[in-house]
């Protein structure tokens, strides 16, 4: 789960990582109000989305006076910010943070996140910061330096000390950065987090380390421990199709295509997403309806499956273990039935009471085309969409 | 003698009582594995399924000899059962509760470390469908009759994609030894690797189908294993040739964050390997029969 900057920001604070002053705004007045507590001065309007690369996308300046607070606040509440991350579909600017500027003499990168190899919590820093991680990994690899954290003893001094060093901090920086990056280690680790991101890290004109940007991700299946993390979840920034497919315990990701998927298990679902590919087509959607699928939860899924206006067909696909194909198959034709569906449905079923599955299907009086295998499956789901003409 | 499971394996259910725990545990008896107690804090005294019921894991060790068992408690709960395990001396111990906080299994990976080689358990998960030994006995929750016994070992993180390479290999008179799935977590108890290692040093395992997706680093480290220790052919397939980058696919392990994650980096890496790859996932028997040379009808 992503929260927004201003919340990482002042998470991080809490833990003790220094951060510029700052207010959030809703409105062009707020904006303008709050340039007005930060002094007057110059100070920076920032976007608030789930998104890094808001900078280049346009969605953070440098503001001189209240006026040009509260005109750029008016051009970008309501607007719609498409970055690199976002995808073409961009997310909404709902909120502003108005921050003081800051004056920068160097930008340090500075990452945590889980390290898969060594199955741990690993730093990673530049002193080359300012640049998304990803152009960094293949610009300029050689200035990243990665430290790996024991558990058992947690994020040592020493570690922290080596780390400035090798970036090139010093004097009082030293001390800043051992605080900032403790601080850091201790709220991933006492928040569930997943990452935490602080891009840049500036060196300020006065030699002081500042947390200019910040990102942090949290472990989903830790929320239910973490409930003041599970208050910051920002629904406004979530695609809605995917979070009421999660609410009702559907795990959905809209992709580009026309193909819509309804399978059991994540790894099968990529699979199937795979072959309808192989087989010249594109898939609309991941879906894994997960174990133990009742008949109502096959009927939320198509439900789900059909709020993208870009599907023509659907294909189910069931390799049953902890599920039930005659549960399923009784949640296609009931789905048939409240839905509506006049789209053609490709069902192939497999494993537990298989046989008692396909007979549902088959004297269900529907057009429903049944398949035997997941090849044959997806073949006859790209042949069976309508053609770009009839569906105008 | 397969792997994991064996003829000789005394197997006990941690959350018996629980209503999937029940289900499963059910289905395990019927088909013949040898399932010796259960256990639920608070149940113990009682019987289920007409097996004893132990507050403790230890107690249930001591009164019937258990090796390995058998996980279905709440993702909250998981990692504390799991180190009771470890500590009562299971030997094997299958997850399939999907859903537990990444750094629950830092610190049961951690803990498990405490114990000499020989004294270690072997955690398989979680968020995994079990281990089956075909005509012998299953831990999990796979469908146990869509399996032939034979003599090619399948490991694969989805349960799903494992059934189906079971399905393929059955169509084609292939049978299978010991089927694994590792499970979709970002951390888990055994990786690919381990579980070829078992592969390799088992005498009625003659072949193996390893069965991947995108994210993480153990398909890649697989195919070196594969390259430098192994004597037996290995097949593959790759699920998520299509997933789009930075996007987690269902599995919280499934998403693409670095390079040499991707489903088409790990094809390429695991063919560097000398590993046969499916080209599709439809192909997967079809690739096993040809890794064991034998005819297939086009």
């Amino acid at each position: 789960m992503d929260i927004h900057e201003h919340q990482a920001k002042s998470i991080l604070a809490e833990f003790g990582v220094p951060v510029p002053k700052g207010h959030l705004a809703f409105s062009p007045e707020q904006a303008a109000h709050a340039a007005r507590m930060l002094g007057g001065g110059r100070v920076v309007v920032k976007a608030q989305i789930h998104s890094g690369g808001r900078g280049a996308a346009g969605g953070v300046k440098l503001c001189t006076s209240e006026t040009e607070v509260r005109s750029y606040a008016a051009t970008l509440l309501g607007k719609t910010l498409v970055t690199k991350q976002t995808g073409a579909g961009g997310k909404l600017i709902e909120r502003l943070w108005i921050e003081e500027a800051t004056d920068i003499a160097q930008e340090i990168y500075l990452g945590f996140v889980l390290d898969r190899k060594s199955e741990r919590i690993m730093i990673v820093a530049s002193g080359h910061g300012g640049m998304e991680i990803e152009d960094l990994a293949e610009k300029d690899p050689g200035s990243l330096v990665r430290m790996i954290i024991d558990p058992a003893a947690g994020l040592v001094e020493f570690q922290a000390r080596d780390l400035a060093f090798r970036l090139g901090l010093k004097g009082k920086q030293i001390g800043q950065f051992v605080t900032t990056l403790r601080a850091c280690y201790r709220a991933y680790r006492d928040l569930d987090a997943m990452m935490v991101e602080i891009n840049p890290l500036a060196v300020t004109g006065a030699g002081d380390l500042v947390a200019l940007d910040a990102k942090m991700s949290f472990d989903t299946n830790a929320l239910y421990r973490r409930p003041q993390v599970a208050a910051l979840r920002d629904p406004g920034q979530e695609d809605p199709r995917e979070s009421s497919a999660h609410d009702n315990g559907l795990a959905y990701v809209g992709l580009e295509g026309d193909i819509g998927c309804i399978i059991n298990g994540a790894g099968l679902a990529m699979a199937t997403m795979d072959m309808i590919h192989l087989a010249g087509g594109a898939p609309a959607n991941f879906l894994d309806i997960g174990g133990g699928a009742s008949p109502e939860r096959v009927v939320t899924a198509f439900r789900t499956v059909l709020t993208d206006p870009n599907v023509g067909v659907i294909l189910v696909n069931i390799f049953a273990g902890i599920n039930r194909c005659d549960w399923i198959a009784r949640g296609v034709v009931q789905a048939y039935q409240e839905v509506g569906l006049t789209l053609p449905v490709i069902v192939r079923l497999s494993g537990t009471n298989v046989e008692e599955g396909r007979e549902i299907i088959r004297t269900s009086g529907l057009p429903l085309m049944s398949a035997d295998t997941l090849a044959e499956a997806a073949k006859l789901a790209v042949r069976s969409r309508p053609s770009p003409i009839a569906a105008q | 003698m397969a792997i994991l499971i064996t003829k000789d394996t005394r197997i006990i259910v941690q959350g018996m009582s629980g209503r999937i725990g029940q289900f499963h545990a059910q289905e395990m008896i019927e088909t013949g594995t040898n399932v010796v107690g259960g256990v639920t804090p608070g149940r113990g005294g009682s019987t289920l399924l007409d097996r004893p019921l132990f507050d403790t894991v230890r107690e249930a060790v001591e009164a019937t000899g258990a090796d390995a068992s058998l996980l279905f408690v709440p993702p909250a709960f998981a990692a504390d059962a799991m180190m009771e395990a470890a500590e009562a001396g299971i030997k094997t111990c299958v997850c399939v509760t999907d859903g537990l906080p990444a750094q629950d299994m830092m610190k049961v990976k951690r803990f498990l470390r405490r114990y000499p080689r020989e004294r270690k358990m072997r955690l398989i998960g979680p968020n995994c469908a079990g281990v089956i030994s075909p005509g012998i006995g299953f831990m999990g929750i796979m469908p146990p009759h869509i399996y032939t016994p034979g003599r090619v070992g399948i490991v694969g993180r989805s349960g799903t994609l494992g059934y189906e390479a079971a399905s393929q290999m059955s169509a084609l008179g292939i049978g299978v030894s010991t089927s694994v799935g590792i499970g979709g977590d970002p951390i888990n108890g055994s990786s690919f690797k381990d579980i070829l290692e078992l592969f390799e040093n088992d005498p009625e395992t003659d072949a193996v189908i390893m069965i991947g997706e995108i994210g993480g680093p153990q398909e890649a480290e697989a195919a070196a294993f594969v390259r430098d220790h192994m004597s037996k052919p290995v097949a593959a397939y790759v699920a998520g040739l299509s997933a789009p980058k930075g996007r987690k696919m269902g599995h919280a392990g499934a998403i693409i964050s670095a390079f040499g994650e991707s489903a088409q980096e790990k094809v390429e890496i695991l063919q560097d390997a000398g590993i046969m790859v499916a080209p599709n996932p439809s192909s997967m028997g079809e690739t096993v029969a040809r890794m064991l040379g034998l005819k297939v009808a086009a």
